[in-house]
């Protein structure tokens, strides 16, 4: 298959499939031979038991960890090793487990920092910031506050991100993460450590964003009640392996994902 | 800070983004240049304008030079003594090379020398960081002393391997060497300080301060959001280093009128290191309360004695001048450890809503 843009891509089809993905550091085989895809338009679901190869799945998807075999496929172009920069001008974006906000900044600026790769004004502009270099922050401005207040977080705007409350910290980085406009955004527990509330709250904005920006979504998370609402289909993996793969109430169903969590009798 | 924004509202993001958005804040740097360009010249006695004024600007240039290092990419250096230096050995060499050219322009030419020595020994901290790339800049700070005193091209093959500053002229008016005027090397040095400080906050508010920034707080998002961990920390050495380099031409063009290479030893380094540290990380206004304490603090306490009439030897005076600075320092940092400036700021915002506690 030849690289082909977004568009060429309708809804249904395939975006991103890993074939036969190994990781491993050293002796530990964080991954073995997984394979599976990503439709364009779904919420895509990766679930397991802690230490299953969840995360470092992601990592390996946007270029933190070279897997040592496998393929990675992303709109029809197989990639060889690449740096996360790379992942990320290609349309991958996404959100840490442990929220990885730029602490020193304010909400403002660090949702703006996820528009780096549209800047492209050069030193000389930047220096008097005045003229292009003053009319692209401000056109970026505009984008960066449609989504503050798509995510409602229009009163932290100059807050500084340190002193925000965990959920808010979360939502903040979803909206770095998202006026980046990502073909395939990347969620690592968007709703770890979060009540009921803010839960709810976090699955709408997932909803939304896949509904309004047309967004696909692969998502890590641990509460199986937002998992099965939330994915189309859900991928489980399990010391590394993938041990089930499909829509949600037939991953319920599957015996082995079953006795992954619950574990069996001897 | 007795006035309140209140009622200022922006009705545009380019007003909200503006740098200093407070109508009052604006006033009052308009009334700081105004001091500094008009009431210092006419009032100001040779011993203020020449050993404190000057001195002051320059560090401050240095120590904003190390803060974009330091406090905005979180790359740690003990090179700004030797990148001074090359700022003011490169001017000497373009001073004797092309003696026509405006000295102005030879300075700020001999920023670029630095920037590409800064970018070199740059390299390292690509692949380490914190303590270790501090010893990497250590070997700069050395190698770099070393080729000030073995490399005697630099100094013209001069006797006393120092480098003395010739006079030079601007528009008919002698703006360095023996004869020129305090005022006119105090209004030089403002105005360029002025112009690189102003320089240094449009960047640093932009797109390549952000990336900088992001660099600083969380390196692996940072390279998520499409930044290039290797532009954006050799821009910021090189853009550092520049202003390192251009403090330290002007150090030497401006203030000692001569040098020698103690003048760009270690001892530089971790006083503009200190500089940074006490007025605030990632602060430009913090660069400026940092040299004022380091710098100006010690030579006021030193006149005050003279001043109030008690007979004190010299000797004392310094001795006492180490401990109250030390104290002072350790009472700072004890107050608030990110620095003088976010002193400032915490006490701006307090009187924002005095009399009420929020």
């Amino acid at each position: 298959m030849s690289a082909r843009t977004l568009a060429d891509i309708s809804a249904g089809e395939e975006l991103l499939s890993v074939d036969d993905i190994s990781l491993s550091f050293g002796g530990v085989k964080a991954i073995q031979d997984v394979s599976f895809n990503i439709m364009k338009g779904e919420i895509r679901a990766i679930i397991g038991p802690n230490g299953a190869g969840k995360t470092s799945m992601l990592n390996v998807i946007n270029g933190f960890y070279h897997p040592q075999v496998g393929t990675i496929t992303f709109l029809g172009k197989e990639r060889r090793k690449m740096r996360p920069y790379m992942a990320a001008s290609q349309g991958i974006s996404r959100t840490f487990q442990n929220v990885a906000l730029f602490n020193g900044m304010s909400t403002l600026d660090n949702i703006m920092a996820g528009r780096t790769l549209k800047m492209n004004k050069n030193f000389f502009w930047q220096m008097l910031r005045y003229g292009p270099a003053m009319n692209e922050e401000i056109e970026h401005r505009l984008v960066v506050e449609e989504i503050i207040d798509f995510l409602e977080i229009e009163h932290i705007r100059k807050t500084p991100v340190s002193q925000l409350p965990y959920g808010l910290k979360k939502r903040v980085e979803l909206g770095r993460a998202l006026v980046a406009e990502p073909t395939l955004l990347l969620l690592d527990e968007p709703m770890a450590g979060m009540n009921l509330e803010e839960k709810e709250d976090m699955s709408r904005f997932i909803i939304d964003v896949n509904q309004q920006f047309g967004t696909t979504i692969a998502l890590i998370e641990h509460d199986m009640g937002v998992v099965m609402d939330l994915a189309d289909r859900v991928v489980v993996l399990d010391y590394g392996r993938k041990i089930s793969d499909g829509e949600p109430a037939q991953v319920q169903a599957d015996q082995n994902v079953i006795d992954a969590y619950l574990g069996v009798a001897h | 800070m007795f006035y309140r924004e209140a009622g200022q509202f922006k009705s545009t993001y380019k007003a909200d983004q503006a740098i200093f958005p407070i109508l009052q804040d604006r006033m009052a740097i308009a009334f700081y240049l105004a001091v500094a360009f008009i009431a210092v010249p006419i009032f100001g006695s040779d011993f203020f304008i020449t050993s404190i004024m000057i001195p002051f600007l320059v560090f401050s240039l240095a120590a904003i030079g190390l803060n974009i290092l330091v406090g905005y990419t979180g790359q740690i250096s003990l090179g700004t003594g030797a990148f001074m230096g090359v700022g003011a050995y490169s001017c000497y060499k373009l001073a004797t090379i092309f003696p026509d050219i405006n000295i102005i322009i030879l300075i700020i030419a001999s920023g670029f020398f630095a920037a590409a020595v800064g970018v070199l020994f740059g390299l390292p901290s690509l692949r380490i960081k914190g303590f270790y790339l501090v010893v990497t800049t250590l070997a700069a700070q050395f190698f770099l002393e070393w080729a000030f005193i073995r490399i005697p091209w630099l100094y013209n093959y001069n006797d006393s391997g120092a480098i003395e500053v010739p006079q030079r002229e601007t528009f008919g008016i002698i703006v360095t060497g023996a004869s020129a005027t305090p005022s006119v090397r105090y209004l030089i040095v403002l105005a360029i300080v002025v112009a690189m400080t102003w320089v240094a906050s449009n960047i640093i508010h932009g797109r390549i301060g952000r990336a900088w920034m992001m660099i600083r707080d969380m390196d692996i998002a940072a390279e998520l959001m499409g930044v290039r961990p290797l532009y954006a920390k050799l821009s910021a050495f090189a853009v550092s280093s520049f202003y390192c380099g251009v403090a330290g031409a002007m150090m030497v063009f401006f203030w000692l009128g001569a040098a020698e290479v103690e003048s760009f030893d270690v001892n530089h380094s971790f006083l503009i290191l200190f500089m940074v540290v006490i007025g605030g990380l990632g602060s430009l206004i913090g660069s400026f309360m940092g040299a004022a304490f380091i710098w100006v603090l010690p030579v006021i306490l030193r006149a005050v004695p003279n001043f109030i009439g008690i007979d004190v030897n010299a000797a004392t005076v310094e001795h006492l001048n180490f401990m109250i600075i030390g104290a002072l320092i350790i009472f700072f940092l004890i107050v608030e450890p990110h620095g003088l400036a976010r002193l400032w700021a915490l006490a701006k915002q307090k009187l924002r809503v005095w009399p009420f506690p929020y």
